[in-house]
C-alpha cells in the first residue's frame, strides 16, 4: 500500500520535525555557528507546529486508519509544538553556558517531538508504541546529555532501565489486548465488546506502561532522580511535552475501551489518590528546587487522574456527558505545561554554571535582587498552586467541577486537601524569594542578566498564564467541541 | 442606566490602577510614593462615599448592579452589586486603608513601594468580595486577597513573621478550597453561579436542596467563613497573624478581613441554606459563646498588649456570629453594626498599640507603666478607644453589643445570658491593661522621655474618635440603611423564621428601642424592585 498524498499531509508535522532533525545532523560537520542550529531547530519546530493545520483541516484517518487527524490531535500537536519551540529558544543559552554541543541536542529534541506527535494521533496500538519509543529513546539520551556530570549519567541510566521495563509492560499489554479482541485498532475495540479478564489485564499493563511515562504512583520512583539529574531545559521538556502526549494516548485509549468502565473508574480513583499524596508529601521535604518541582509534577499528574476517573465515570452515560471532563484534562495540560516550562526555565538560569545553585537558600532575597524573574517564578508557582488570575486556577476549577459532576465528592475533597499541602511548599519558595534576606555570598554577586531568548520564553509563558487565567473562553470553546475525538 | 453605572467596578479596580502607577515610580523616591499612595486612597475613599446616595433607604435589593458575561461554559458572569450590608463595609475598607496609609507614613521604611502596592491590592480583593454577586467571582476575589495580606505579614512583620504568614495562608486556603467544591456542587444543583438567581430559585421553590446536601454545602461554606472570622476553635492563626503583622496589616486584618467571614455567613449561608443554618444554629451559637468567653479570658491573662487586642477580636467577633445565628432582625442589625464598630474600635486599638511599639519596640505590658505622665494625649485617646471597645453607652461598641444581646434575648435568653458575661470580661481586660500601661509609677527610665502623639498621629486618632462617637450617638443613620437588607436576609430564610420569632412572644416586646427603626414598606418595595 503506497502512501497517498492525503496520508502524508496528515502526518506533516511529524515529517517536518523528523526532517529538520535529520537536517541538523547533516549540517553538524560543516557549520560552526551555534546560532545557526538554534535558528534551524526553531524554524523546524515552528513549521511543524504550523503544519498541524493540514491534518486538522483534512480530518479523517491516514495509512489505513492507524493515524487519526481530529481536533484532539490538533490540540496536542499545537501544545507539543509550542512547548518544544519554547524549549529550543531557552536551551540555546544553557547549552552555551554548559559548553554542550548544539546540533545533537536539537536533533534529539525534534525526534522526541515527532514521537510525541505520533502518540497524540495514534489510533492503533503498535503505532502508538512506535511513537512512545521514538520519544522515549530520544529522552533517554537527552537526560544524559551532560556527560561529564555524574548526576546526569545516573539520571539517563535510571530512566533508560526503568523506562525499557515499562515499555515492556506496554508491549505485553498490546499483545494481550490483541489476544482478546483480535485487533490492535482502537476503533475496533469498542465493537469487539469483550470485557473479559484478559482484556482487563491487557489494558492494565498498558496503563502501567503509560503510567510510568506520566509519573503515576506507584510507578513514579524514577521521576525526582531523572528530573533532577537531567539538564534543566530537558527537565522542562519532560515535565510538559511527553507527559501531555502520554496523557493524550491514555485518554484516547480509555475513550474507546469497551465496557467495564466501573473497573477503570476505581483504578483511576485509587491511582489518583496515591499519586497526589506521593507527589505532595514528597515535595514537602525537598530543599532542592528542581527536585521539589519534580515531585510537584507527580502531584499534578494525580490531579489530572482525578479528571480521568471522572471521564470513565461519565462515559457510562455517553460521550456527550464526558465532554466537560475531557475539556478539563486538555485545559489543565495546557496551563500546566506552560507553567512548568516557565518555572524550569527560570531554575535553569539561576542554576548557574554546572547547575550548582538549586537549593532553596540560593533563592533567598531574589525578590529584591531580580524582581522580574522572581515575579515570573512567583506567578508560575501561584498558578501551580491554583490561585485565581492564573491559568492554573481554571485548570483546577474545571477538574474540581468534573469531579463534582461525577459525584466524586470524596475525591474532590482529597484533592482539596492535597491542594493545601501543595500550597505549603509552593509558598515556601515564594517566602524564601520575598521574605528572606539573601546570603552574604549571593548578595555581593551582581544580579544575573537573562539572555533575550530566555526573557522571551518567560514573557510568553507568563503572559499566556495570565491570559488564560482571565479569558479561558477560546480554549474552552475549542476543547469542549463534541467531535473532539473524531469518531 | 443610572449615572455612575460603573461605580462598583471603579471602586474595585481603581486601587489596582493606582498600584500599577506606584510600580512605575522609582523604588527610592519615598516622598512621591507616599504622596501617590495617599492620593489614591483618599480618592478611593471619596469615591466610596458616592455609594451612599446609590443605596436608597428602606430598599433591600442589590443596587448599582453591573453585569457582563465573562466565561461561557460554565456561565460565569461579572456581576457586582451593593446593598445596605455591604455598603458600609466597603466604606469601612476604604477608610481603614486610608488610615493605614497615613499610619505607615513613617513606620515603614523598608521596601516602601511594594508595601503600598500590597495594601492597595488588598483593597481590590476586599472590595471585590463585598460587591461580588456571582459565587465564582466571589471566590476569585476571596483568593486574590490572600496573597497581598500574606506579603504584608511576611515582609513587613516582626520576628516570627514568616511562620505567621504561612499559617495565615494555609488556614484560609484549607477552608476556601472546600468552599470551592461547595460552590461547584451548588452550581450543579442550580445551574448558575449567580447569587440573586439562586436566591430566586430557592425562594420560589423551583429548587429544593435535599436536606443532606444542604447540610454538607452549609458546612463547606461555613467552614471557610468560620476560619476567617475566626470562630473558636479555628482561631489559632489569628493571634500569630496579628502579633507579627505590621500595624497597618493588623488594622486591615482586624478591621476588614475578619468581617469577610461574618459577611459571608450573612450573604451566603443564611439565604442559601436556611434549613441547615437553623439546624446548626445551636452548635454555632455554643461555639460563638465559647469564643466570646474564651477570647476574653485569654485576653485577660495576656502579657503581650497586641495579643490582648487580637484575642479581644475573637471575643467581639463571637458576638457578631451569635447575632447572626439568632435569626432575629434586631440581633442581625446588631451584628452588622458590631462589624462596623469593631472595625473602627479595634482598628484604633491596633493603631495605638502600634504607636507605642514605634516608640519602645515592644508589646510587653510589663515594659510599660505610668505612661500617662509622659504622653497624656495618647493615654486619653487610648482610654476613649478602650471604652468604646468595651461597650460604654454613647460609643459605638455599645450599640452593636446591645442590639445583639437584645435580639438574641428575645429568641434564646440563655444564649444572651452567657454572652453578656463577655461584656463584663471585656471591661476587665481592657481597663486592667489600661491601668497597667498608663497608670501607676513610671517603672522604666526609658519611658520617662517618650514623645506624645505627633500631629499626624493625632489627626488619625481624632478622626477615629469622631467616628466612634458619631456611631454611638447617631447609630440610627447607620442602622436605617441596612435594616431592610437585614430583614430581607431573614425573609429569604423562609417560614421557619416566623416560627422562631413567634416562640418567645411572652418575653420583652421587640419594639422597645428607638435605635431600631424598621421601615414599614420594606416588603412592598422589595417586590417592586424585583
Amino acid at each position: 500500500m503506497f502512501p497517498i498524498r492525503g496520508d502524508m499531509l496528515r502526518v506533516m508535522p511529524e515529517l517536518i520535525w523528523c526532517g529538520f532533525g535529520v537536517l541538523l545532523m547533516l549540517f553538524q560537520p560543516f557549520v560552526r555557528n551555534r546560532h545557526f542550529f538554534t535558528t534551524l531547530a526553531l524554524v523546524g519546530s515552528l513549521l511543524g507546529t504550523l503544519s498541524a493545520l493540514w491534518p486538522a483541516a483534512l480530518g479523517g484517518t491516514a495509512f489505513g486508519g492507524i493515524i487519526q487527524a481530529d481536533a484532539f490531535s490538533f490540540f496536542f500537536h499545537l501544545l507539543i509544538g509550542l512547548v518544544v519551540s519554547l524549549v529550543v529558544l531557552a536551551a540555546g543559552p544553557y547549552l552555551e553556558r554548559e559548553r554542550l554541543a548544539f546540533p545533537e541536542f536539537f536533533a534529539l529534541t525534534l525526534f522526541a517531538t515527532a514521537g510525541m506527535g505520533v502518540l497524540a494521533s495514534a489510533q492503533e496500538l503498535v503505532t502508538a508504541f512506535i511513537g512512545l519509543e521514538l520519544s522515549s529513546i530520544s529522552s533517554y539520551v537527552l537526560a544524559g546529555y551532560r556527560r561529564d556530570s555524574l548526576k546526569s549519567s545516573e539520571s539517563s541510566l535510571k530512566y533508560f532501565l526503568l523506562g525499557s521495563f515499562a515499555t515492556a509492560f506496554f508491549l505485553y499489554g498490546i499483545a494481550l489486548v490483541y489476544g482478546a479482541t483480535g485487533s490492535t485498532f482502537l476503533s475496533r475495540m469498542a465493537d469487539a465488546g469483550a470485557s473479559s479478564n484478559l482484556l482487563k489485564l491487557g489494558f492494565s499493563l498498558i496503563l502501567i506502561g503509560l503510567g510510568f511515562k506520566v509519573a503515576v504512583a506507584p510507578f513514579q520512583i524514577w521521576t525526582p532522580d531523572v528530573y533532577e539529574g537531567a539538564p534543566t531545559p530537558v527537565t522542562a521538556l519532560f515535565s510538559s511535552g511527553p507527559k501531555a502526549a502520554a496523557f493524550a494516548l491514555l485518554l484516547r485509549i480509555f475513550a474507546s475501551v469497551p465496557a467495564a468502565t466501573q473497573f477503570w473508574f476505581w483504578a483511576f480513583w485509587v491511582l489518583a489518590v496515591l499519586t497526589m499524596f506521593a507527589g505532595n508529601l514528597g515535595a514537602l521535604v525537598q530543599t532542592n528546587v528542581k527536585r521539589m518541582l519534580a515531585y510537584s509534577s507527580i502531584a499534578h499528574a494525580g490531579y489530572i487522574l482525578v479528571a480521568f476517573a471522572s471521564v470513565t465515570f461519565l462515559a457510562q452515560e455517553g460521550a456527550a456527558a464526558a465532554a466537560p471532563a475531557y475539556a478539563a484534562i486538555l485545559f489543565y495540560l495546557l496551563s500546566y505545561a506552560l507553567v512548568k516550562l516557565g518555572a524550569f526555565t527560570i531554575v535553569s538560569q539561576f542554576g548557574g554554571e554546572g547547575e550548582k545553585h538549586l537549593s532553596l537558600d540560593d533563592y533567598a532575597g531574589l525578590g529584591q535582587r531580580q524582581p522580574f524573574a522572581a515575579a515570573a517564578l512567583g506567578l508560575f508557582l501561584l498558578s501551580l498552586l491554583g490561585l485565581p488570575v492564573t491559568a492554573g486556577f481554571f485548570g483546577k476549577f474545571y477538574i474540581f467541577k468534573a469531579a463534582v459532576n461525577s459525584h466524586l465528592i470524596w475525591l474532590a475533597i482529597l484533592m482539596a486537601v492535597n491542594s493545601v499541602i501543595g500550597a505549603y511548599y509552593y509558598l515556601r519558595l515564594i517566602v524564601v524569594m520575598y521574605m528572606r534576606e539573601p546570603s552574604a555570598e549571593t548578595a555581593s554577586s551582581a544580579p544575573m542578566r537573562f539572555p533575550l531568548t530566555v526573557n522571551l520564553v518567560l514573557t510568553i509563558a507568563a503572559a499566556s498564564t495570565v491570559y488564560f487565567g482571565l479569558f479561558p473562553n477560546q480554549v474552552l470553546h475549542f476543547v469542549l467541541q463534541t467531535n473532539l475525538l473524531g469518531h | 442606566m443610572h449615572p455612575g453605572g460603573h461605580l462598583l467596578s471603579v471602586l474595585v479596580f481603581f486601587p489596582a490602577l493606582g498600584a500599577l502607577a506606584l510600580l512605575l515610580l522609582r523604588g527610592d523616591d519615598l516622598v512621591w510614593i507616599r504622596r501617590l499612595a495617599l492620593t489614591i486612597s483618599i480618592a478611593e475613599f471619596l469615591l466610596s462615599l458616592l455609594l451612599i446616595p446609590g443605596v436608597p433607604l428602606g430598599v433591600a435589593g442589590y443596587q448599582l448592579e453591573e453585569f457582563a458575561r465573562w466565561i461561557n461554559v460554565p456561565p460565569i458572569n461579572y456581576h457586582l452589586g451593593v446593598d445596605g450590608i455591604s455598603l458600609f463595609l466597603v466604606i469601612l475598607t476604604t477608610f481603614l486603608t486610608l488610615i493605614s496609609v497615613i499610619a505607615s507614613w513613617k513606620s515603614i521604611e523598608h521596601r516602601v513601594k511594594e508595601f503600598f502596592v500590597m495594601l492597595l491590592m488588598l483593597e481590590v480583593g476586599v472590595n471585590g468580595v463585598f460587591f461580588a454577586l456571582d459565587l465564582f467571582l466571589f471566590f476569585l476575589f476571596w483568593e486574590v486577597m490572600l496573597i497581598p495580606m500574606a506579603f504584608l505579614i511576611g515582609i513587613w512583620g516582626h520576628e516570627r513573621r514568616i511562620y505567621a504568614a504561612v499559617k495565615f495562608v494555609l488556614y484560609t486556603m484549607a477552608g476556601s478550597i472546600l468552599m470551592l467544591v461547595g460552590i461547584i456542587w451548588l452550581y450543579n444543583a442550580t445551574g448558575t453561579f449567580d447569587l440573586p438567581k439562586m436566591q430566586q430559585f430557592l425562594q420560589s421553590g423551583a429548587l429544593v436542596l435535599p436536606a443532606r446536601t444542604e447540610m454538607i454545602l452549609f458546612l463547606a461554606f461555613f467552614l471557610a467563613f468560620a476560619i476567617k472570622v475566626p470562630l473558636f476553635p479555628l482561631h489559632t492563626w489569628l493571634p500569630d497573624a496579628h502579633v507579627e503583622a505590621p500595624t497597618a496589616g493588623s488594622v486591615i486584618l482586624a478591621g476588614v478581613l475578619l468581617k469577610l467571614g461574618t459577611y459571608g455567613m450573612i450573604r451566603f449561608c443564611l439565604p442559601l441554606f436556611p434549613n441547615a443554618s437553623r439546624r446548626f444554629a445551636p452548635a454555632v451559637a455554643v461555639l460563638a459563646i465559647i469564643g466570646i468567653i474564651y477570647g476574653a479570658l485569654v485576653a485577660l491573662v495576656q502579657p503581650n498588649l497586641k495579643k490582648l487586642v487580637a484575642y479581644s477580636s475573637v471575643s467581639h467577633l463571637g458576638f457578631v456570629v451569635l447575632g447572626i445565628f439568632a435569626f432575629n432582625p434586631i440581633s442581625m442589625q446588631g451584628a452588622v453594626f458590631q462589624m462596623l464598630a469593631h472595625g473602627i474600635s479595634t482598628g484604633a486599638l491596633f493603631l495605638l498599640v502600634g504607636m507605642l511599639y514605634d516608640r519602645r519596640h515592644t508589646f510587653e505590658i510589663s515594659e510599660y507603666g505610668g505612661l500617662a505622665t509622659p504622653m497624656p494625649k495618647l493615654a486619653a485617646f487610648f482610654l476613649f478607644v478602650a471604652l468604646s471597645s468595651l461597650g460604654l453607652p454613647m460609643l459605638n461598641g455599645f450599640v452593636g453589643e446591645y442590639l445583639i444581646l437584645l435580639g438574641t434575648y428575645q429568641v434564646h435568653w440563655n444564649w444572651a445570658a452567657w454572652a453578656a458575661s463577655g461584656v463584663i470580661l471585656s471591661a476587665c481586660y481592657l481597663l486592667w491593661s489600661y491601668q497597667r500601661v498608663f497608670f501607676g509609677d513610671l517603672t522604666r527610665e526609658k519611658n520617662r522621655t517618650l514623645p506624645d502623639v505627633s500631629p499626624r498621629e493625632k489627626w488619625i486618632l481624632v478622626s477615629m474618635a469622631v467616628i466612634t462617637l458619631w456611631m454611638g450617638i447617631g447609630s440610627l443613620s447607620f442602622t436605617r440603611r441596612f435594616a431592610a437588607s437585614c430583614q430581607n436576609v431573614l425573609d429569604q430564610m423562609g417560614p421557619g423564621q416566623a416560627r422562631e420569632a413567634a416562640a418567645p412572644e411572652k418575653s420583652a416586646p421587640p419594639r422597645g428601642s428607638a435605635l431600631v427603626a424598621m421601615p414599614e414598606k420594606t416588603s412592598v418595595e422589595r417586590t417592586a424592585s424585583r
